[in-house]
């Protein structure tokens, strides 16, 4: 099995090198390098450790329970707190960028336009991509009570996401983009993740199919419809046709209102199943696992499983409202949008619930808080989402501010939020530390960041209406009363207040930093040695 | 495959067929003999080793 890799390396270091001897463009140049280098980083790794002797894990340990893999969650969770930072600082870097132009510095590596798809693609790709393989390697061993299928597999669709990441971030910094929203990668990039895509599914598919519990918990099932919608949506978004095969330049195969509407099928469900779907997997493991109760209502959860996805799917065309869309299209993006209510509100009261009983949990544990703040927040913004597709809203909130507002309380608040709760609670448990380092620095991450969300989407609420409405409002004669430039000047003071919330959101990210460094050396803060919540599977197992 | 056909269909077996898949999601959920099944279900992340 080794030597089928090590042969896989051979061919991705022959193929890196042809690319960049050939390469049309400098950009083209670059990425053969850094994919031929990847590769004999591989082959070097896969020799070591036949050099080291590292035999294949045994699937139970010496007291009969499973051997579980912890030591790709520990990478899952160095990766995605870095790219979580490195996120959050891009996105930090354009706000103010937004507020004071002066900050582009006239070079095109650090224009807007540019920065802004790595803002974008490294908070939703890389920090949320990573938190989303990496519980979802964490849950699936878990409720299957089985080690992670493959020995080798894991690693690769591990280091094949960062090399993804790499060239699709320097891709962007240099130029590159198939100019469609979060899918901005060109073709050989998109060639690339499809292939760590299908091995990541099969390693998931695999741990299910060894699985010694019979039934496949509900978590599951939210990670596969995310693994396998990605896989489609990915696939059918990103079909083109390379000018040269040595070149980064593409063309789509779509053109006109079909490719709209195949790009804001695919925009919209990389919302629904990566940014929902999956993270409602963590919902549902996260909050039972620390509030220790299970799930509120199993029932339900079968049933807001089932409608999110059949309706989830066709909610795309509300982003092309009173576009070449035919009208009865855009009615119907519109009447599943709102659809969507019901089974996003039946998922949050079923999150929410999980604590009934357990309340007291919000006031002694910052991680309860954490986790349930993020499901009011996934409320908040699937009550806001659907209510702007509703065509006369849209007509006020589309190409505004709104819209950012909107997209950070989901981001911020529900992604960000659920992702930080459960990389608080695993990092204890895969590191088997007693505790967190400290709680009062969760408590005090809790509270800027929170302060930070608020700043955030109020400022983008207030800028989002009166844009809206300065563009839409005539003078006596029947003449647009404002000019654009008009409403950027207005602008300003929400953009400042903008860059203060991410600033805070930032800094109360390092704080997690921080802590969970501590946590991973085994250290206590000692003011609070006697109270921090224990983790429970270090107790259990002991 | 014209415009209208296409929205007809969509009108009419669209509606259907989801509508179809809801019932028997909420059947399958609901059945009283799936009750206990569910109710373990839920126990798995807390009962693991």
């Amino acid at each position: 099995m080794n030597l089928l890799w090590l042969a896989f390396t051979i061919v991705g270091v022959l193929l890196g090198v042809i690319l960049s001897a050939k390469a049309v463009d400098p950009t083209m140049m670059l990425h053969g390098m850094v994919f031929s280098i990847a590769a004999v980083l591989s082959a070097f790794a896969l020799i070591a450790r036949n050099y080291r002797n590292i035999s294949t894990p045994s699937l139970a340990d010496a007291n009969g329970s499973v051997n579980y893999n912890t030591e790709i969650i520990k990478a899952g969770i160095i990766a995605s707190t870095f790219w979580g930072v490195v996120g959050f600082s891009v996105g930090l870097v354009i706000a103010l960028q937004l507020a004071f132009p002066v900050l582009n510095f006239d070079l095109p590596w650090t224009n807007f336009g540019r920065l802004r798809p790595l803002h974008t693609s490294a908070v939703i790709f890389a920090f949320g991509g990573n938190i989303l393989i990496m519980t979802s390697f964490h849950v699936v061993q878990r409720t299957c009570r089985a080690r992670l299928a493959g020995d080798i597999a894991p690693w690769f669709v591990f280091w094949g996401y960062q090399l993804f990441i790499v060239l699709a971030a320097t891709g962007y910094v240099l130029g590159v983009t198939q100019s469609k929203e979060y899918a901005e990668p060109e073709w050989y990039v998109d060639i690339w993740l499809t292939l760590v895509w299908v091995v990541y599914l099969l390693v998931f598919l695999a741990t299910i199919w060894k699985r010694q519990e019979k039934h496949i918990y509900v978590a599951n099932w939210f990670y596969l419809a995310f693994i396998v919608t990605i896989a489609m949506l990915h696939i059918v978004n990103n079909l083109s046709v390379p000018v040269s095969l040595t070149g980064v330049k593409s063309y789509s195969l779509f053109a006109g209102v079909q490719s709209a509407l195949t790009q804001w099928w695919y925009g919209h469900n990389a919302v629904g199943f990566f940014l929902t779907a999956g993270f409602l997997g963590i919902m549902y493991y996260f909050i039972p696992k620390r509030v220790n109760r299970p799930v509120y209502s199993y029932r339900l959860s079968i049933i807001h499983f089932w409608s999110l996805i059949f309706l989830y799917i066709w909610a795309g065309p509300h982003h092309l409202h009173y576009t070449a869309l035919p009208d009865w299209a855009q009615t119907l993006g519109m009447t599943f949008s709102i659809m969507l209510w019901m089974p996003s509100w039946g998922g949050m009261i079923n999150g929410l619930m999980t604590l009934s009983g357990a309340w007291d949990k919000l006031r002694t544990d910052p991680v309860v808080r954490f986790l349930v703040t993020s499901v009011a927040f996934y409320g908040m913004s699937t009550f806001e989402g659907p209510l702007m597709s509703i065509k006369a809203v849209n007509a006020l909130s589309h190409y505004t501010d709104w819209t950012i507002g909107h997209v950070h309380s989901g981001a911020l608040g529900w992604v960000a939020y659920i992702s930080f709760g459960a990389l608080y609670f695993l990092t204890p448990v895969v590191w088997k530390r007693k505790s967190l380092y400290s709680d009062a620095l969760v408590n005090l991450h809790f509270w800027i960041s929170t302060v930070g969300i608020l700043l955030y989407i109020t400022a983008m609420w207030v800028s989002g209406i009166l844009q809206g409405l300065m563009w839409r409002a005539y003078d006596a004669f029947g003449f647009l009363e404002y000019s654009f430039s008009e409403t950027v000047e207005a602008m300003h003071p929400f953009y400042v207040i903008r860059a203060g919330g991410g600033a805070l959101f930032l800094i109360g990210a390092l704080i997690m930093v921080y802590n969970l460094w501590r946590t991973v050396r085994g250290d206590v803060r000692a003011k609070e040695a006697g109270s921090l919540v224990p983790n429970m599977e270090f107790a259990g197992a002991r | 495959m014209d415009y209208h056909s296409v929205s007809t269909f969509a009108q009419s077996y669209g509606l259907l067929y989801l509508f179809g898949l809801f019932i028997a999601v909420l059947a399958y959920a609901l059945w009283p003999r799936n009750k206990e099944k569910f109710d373990k279900a839920a126990h798995i992340p807390l009962e693991e080793d």
